[in-house]
């Protein structure tokens, strides 16, 4: 089962080119070859450790004191990628963890590549390249140690940044060693070790280094940079998507103390003040006319029962087909299985609302931004400010959460905070957004419906399956796939001999974008929702039923998982009256979780007392992490399950803030218990796959106390878009 | 107008509208910014500081309101309390985002100040005012176990 991991690239003696350099007394391992100055600047920004210039390289460098600083590429927004990219250094570098520091890189293409996060990627697409430059830095010291000692390479041992010589009982750190180190030749292909030789990673000593700051209230955010001079600014956007500024007056507003000023920008009116309550009363004191000619002014019933037309064939709409096998036109014969399912737009209600800090100084652009996306925000504010990508000079700062909106692909919130910055005669503005214009803002995980028909053959597992998939497209090009991964490949489908799936992608007007397990939020719950009202149909237990599929797909890992949940969780032992167990097992973004929830009826109320979690992501390198990351996600997954809506009432967005938009709270977590397959294989990430499970979890619990079916979501309320007319 | 607020043991004059949300002097005039905007009434808890030792939600209390009282906040609680939390924060990796954990520390202070050894009922009623997108409560409700464990006083 072992795959040995493929390089992504192979390390050339040009992107080498950087290690061995030494200035100020550190030692630097990197990749590329860039101007010193352009490194030292990029740490600097970053807030790294003063240093002579050029004494950084990208990724690593060694303090005289023997710290390691390592420079993380990607951001951090909750998900521990920090902890988890500075333990694949550590690890083949044989680093002190507890004397190693982790920085934020800014934006900086030419070393980092592209720094945006998607699709849970940034642990798998570092795997590489990161072991291999710790694994050099390792060589570098090892080389000079042996020189000095006159011994052999392979008589060296390294541990906690100390290189040793057993035979002869001498050692030296890495700090000792840094000037001769600095003299050595890079590896052009060094060695890597092998999974059992790993001592930090997959070890409880990978735990992530930002909880002081963060308990501490000294973690600086956007919200809370202040610059010398810096303004505030608020923006009015139009109450319907899609609706235009048709005239404004604000003398009101300019008679607010602090406002110091008022003008339109594209996106809507921005109110300009010296602090953020000024900049808020003189929003309210906008008088505002609105052209909502070619707005969505539909209320959220009237679309779903149009996707409901979409889907049923009662209105036409191009379909694309993302899966066909057999001859479709030839239906299998057997009992039928039939159901539809319904889901809201959903927002991402980061804690930390949107905010963006930029100052325009002619062709220069300085932003501050917790960016999720930071290259595709540094084009996007470079296209804004009509200047190049290396005019933007781009501090990466932790963002209090994105779940997605801090990535929407147009970079909304940070070119509207450049256009702002334009008018400001080169003072700094802080943009804010106030908790409102978030949630009517748009950029929602879509509506969606699906209508699901599948013909059992005579043992009872599918022998056809019709699905079509109504849900609007996320980017501007493609066959929304994002919409139909989850659906798309599924082992549910190894006994059929016809599958027929379709994707239909609506156009309006309300922006959509990609929310934490993005199309795996909805096709899970399909998914697995419907198994295990199949496995009632064939009279099987729904583990029973999955394993034969999986079996039949070759699912191997699936099997795997499933195996681990039901001993884990007590699958077939007796639970109290009144409580039932509900299980989903899903792949998302390759790495594949099981979720167990135990779940009672109050009322009309599920309540959800534990959750059991297998997680097979390849090989473990956090485990405290990963579970962090696994009952992270069973909070998110639930608030949407249990009551995320985003509804349209005559086109106006109804659900503003966290009294209409609930999340679950401290009283309704379930204690979350996380085991993790064993595996050798490359990791996969965790910041997204252990969401989609939970609510189909839930769904099989109520399916087996009650009988009844979940045909949308969320359970409660009765706001959700698609619950109104069902 | 002027107002004499007490601010973590000291005494600031802040001219501005009474009206103005103690969170926003906190942050703006003070630059206090531990204290965190989430929602603007009262439903998140990431503004939560202390008034008079009580936990409150800075961006409902108005600056008229709170001249005169004690003011803490995130930057300067102490005590056995306040350490006992932020050790066990950082023990159990309690932050993910981070962003709402400066009012979850603050709620989680005034709890055990006024309740040294709360059962997991205790927890629920205390804490359920502050929101964690993360959702890291089970980290928390354990965070909270730990720190009265500490401070000598756990009964779970």
């Amino acid at each position: 089962m072992t795959t040995p991991p493929k390089p992504r690239f192979k390390l050339t003696r040009r992107k080498m080119i950087l290690g061995g350099t030494l200035a100020g007394g550190a030692l630097v391992v990197g990749y590329t070859a860039t101007h010193p100055m352009q490194v030292a600047g990029a740490v600097l920004t970053a807030g790294g450790p003063a240093a002579e210039p050029g004494s950084f390289g990208p990724y690593i460098s060694v303090a005289p004191d023997g710290w390691v600083l390592i420079v993380n590429p990607q951001q951090e927004m909750g998900q521990g990628i920090h902890a988890a990219l500075a333990a694949m250094i550590a690890e083949e570098m044989d680093a002190d963890w507890d004397r190693v520091r982790v920085v934020q890189a800014p934006v900086n293409f030419a070393h980092y590549g592209p720094q945006i996060a998607g699709g849970s990627n940034n642990v798998a697409s570092h795997w590489d390249r990161l072991r291999q430059t710790g694994a050099a830095a390792r060589s570098m010291f090892v080389d000079a140690a042996a020189l000095r000692w006159q011994v052999l390479r392979r008589q060296l041992t390294v541990q906690d940044s100390v290189v040793a010589h057993p035979a002869s009982g001498r050692s030296a750190s890495f700090a000792e060693l840094i000037a001769d180190a600095a003299q050595q030749t890079p590896p052009q292909q060094p060695m890597l070790k092998q999974p059992g030789e790993y001592r930090l990673i997959g070890t409880d000593r990978v735990r992530r280094k930002d909880c002081r700051p963060k308990s501490t209230g000294r973690q600086i955010y956007t919200q809370d940079v202040h610059l010398s001079d810096m303004l505030v600014a608020v923006v009015a956007h139009p109450p319907r998507f899609g609706g235009q500024l048709a005239g404004f007056d604000d003398s009101d507003a300019r008679k607010v103390a602090g406002v110091v000023d008022v003008f339109a920008i594209e996106t809507g009116v921005a109110v300009v003040a010296l602090n953020t309550f000024a900049a808020m009363q003189g929003r309210d004191a906008l008088r505002l006319r609105w052209d909502d000619s070619a707005a969505e002014t539909r209320s959220s019933p009237e679309l779903a029962s149009w996707y409901r037309d979409i889907a049923a064939g009662r209105v036409e709409e191009d379909a694309h087909s993302f899966e066909e096998r057999g001859a479709i036109d030839q239906p299998q014969r057997g009992e039928v299985f039939e159901t539809t399912f319904d889901f809201p737009w959903l927002a991402h209600a980061p804690m930390e609302p949107l905010d963006c800090v930029a100052q325009v100084d002619g062709w220069n652009v300085n932003i501050w931004s917790g960016s999720h996306n930071a290259s595709v925000d540094q084009i996007h504010a470079a296209l804004t400010a009509r200047t190049i990508p290396g005019r933007i000079n781009l501090t990466v700062l932790t963002a209090g959460g994105s779940f997605g909106r801090r990535g929407v692909a147009m970079s909304d919130y940070v070119v509207e905070c450049v256009r702002i910055a334009q008018r400001t005669g080169g003072r700094p503005v802080k943009l804010i957004w106030t908790r409102e214009d978030e949630m009517a803002g748009g950029y929602y995980r879509p509506m969606a419906h699906h209508r699901v028909k599948v013909v059992l053959g005579s043992d009872g597992y599918p022998a056809d399956w019709r699905h079509h998939i109504v849900s609007q497209g996320l980017l501007p090009f493609g066959s929304n796939a994002q919409n139909s991964e989850g659906v798309a490949g599924s082992p549910y489908f190894a006994t059929a001999a016809t599958v027929d799936c379709r994707i239909t992608s609506p156009s309006l007007p309300v922006p959509v974008s990609f929310w934490r397990s993005v199309g795996h939020s909805h096709t899970a719950m399909v998914m697995e929702h419907v198994i295990d009202q199949l496995a009632r149909r064939a009279g099987r237990d729904p583990a029973e039923y999955r394993r034969v599929l999986y079996r039949a797909a070759a699912a191997e890992r699936r099997v795997a998982v499933l195996d681990e949940l039901c001993r884990r969780a007590g699958w077939n032992t007796p639970l109290e009256q009144g409580w039932a167990r509900g299980m989903a097992v899903h792949e998302c973004f390759g790495t594949i979780v099981g979720q167990v929830a135990e779940v009672r009826l109050d009322e009309d109320r599920p309540v959800v007392r534990r959750v059991v979690a297998v997680v097979d992501c390849g090989i473990a390198i956090s485990p405290d992490q990963i579970a962090a990351q696994v009952e992270g996600s069973i909070g998110f997954g639930l608030s949407a399950a249990l009551y995320g809506a985003v509804t349209l009432r005559d086109g106006i967005v109804q659900e503003t803030n966290f009294d209409t938009y609930p999340l679950v709270r401290m009283n309704e977590m379930p204690a979350v218990e996380t085991y993790i397959m064993p595996s050798t294989r490359p990791p996969t990430g965790m910041g997204e796959p252990a969401v989609p499970p939970i609510a189909p979890a839930v769904a099989n619990a109520l399916l087996a106390l009650t009988g009844e079916p979940t045909r949308s979501l969320p359970f409660l309320t009765g706001r959700g878009a698609t619950n109104a007319d069902v | 107008m002027i107002y004499t607020l007490h601010v973590n043991g000291e005494w600031h004059r802040v001219d501005d509208d009474g009206q103005t949300p103690l969170l926003w002097v906190l942050r703006d005039a003070l630059r206090l910014t531990g204290t965190k905007y989430g929602c603007g009434k009262a439903q998140c808890g990431a503004c939560t500081v202390h008034l008079d030792g009580r936990p409150v939600r800075s961006c409902s209390v108005a600056l008229a309101d709170a001249a005169g009282a004690q003011i803490g906040t995130i930057e300067a609680v102490g005590g056995a309390e306040a350490d006992a939390v932020t050790e066990a924060w950082v023990a159990r990796g309690v932050p993910q985002c981070g962003f709402c954990q400066s009012g979850q520390v603050m709620s989680a202070v005034a709890l055990l100040r006024s309740n040294p050894a709360p059962t997991d009922q205790d927890i629920d009623l205390a804490m359920s005012g502050n929101l964690c997108r993360c959702a890291t409560y089970p980290r928390i409700r354990a965070g909270i176990h730990d720190a009265a464990a500490a401070l000598g006083a756990s009964r779970s």
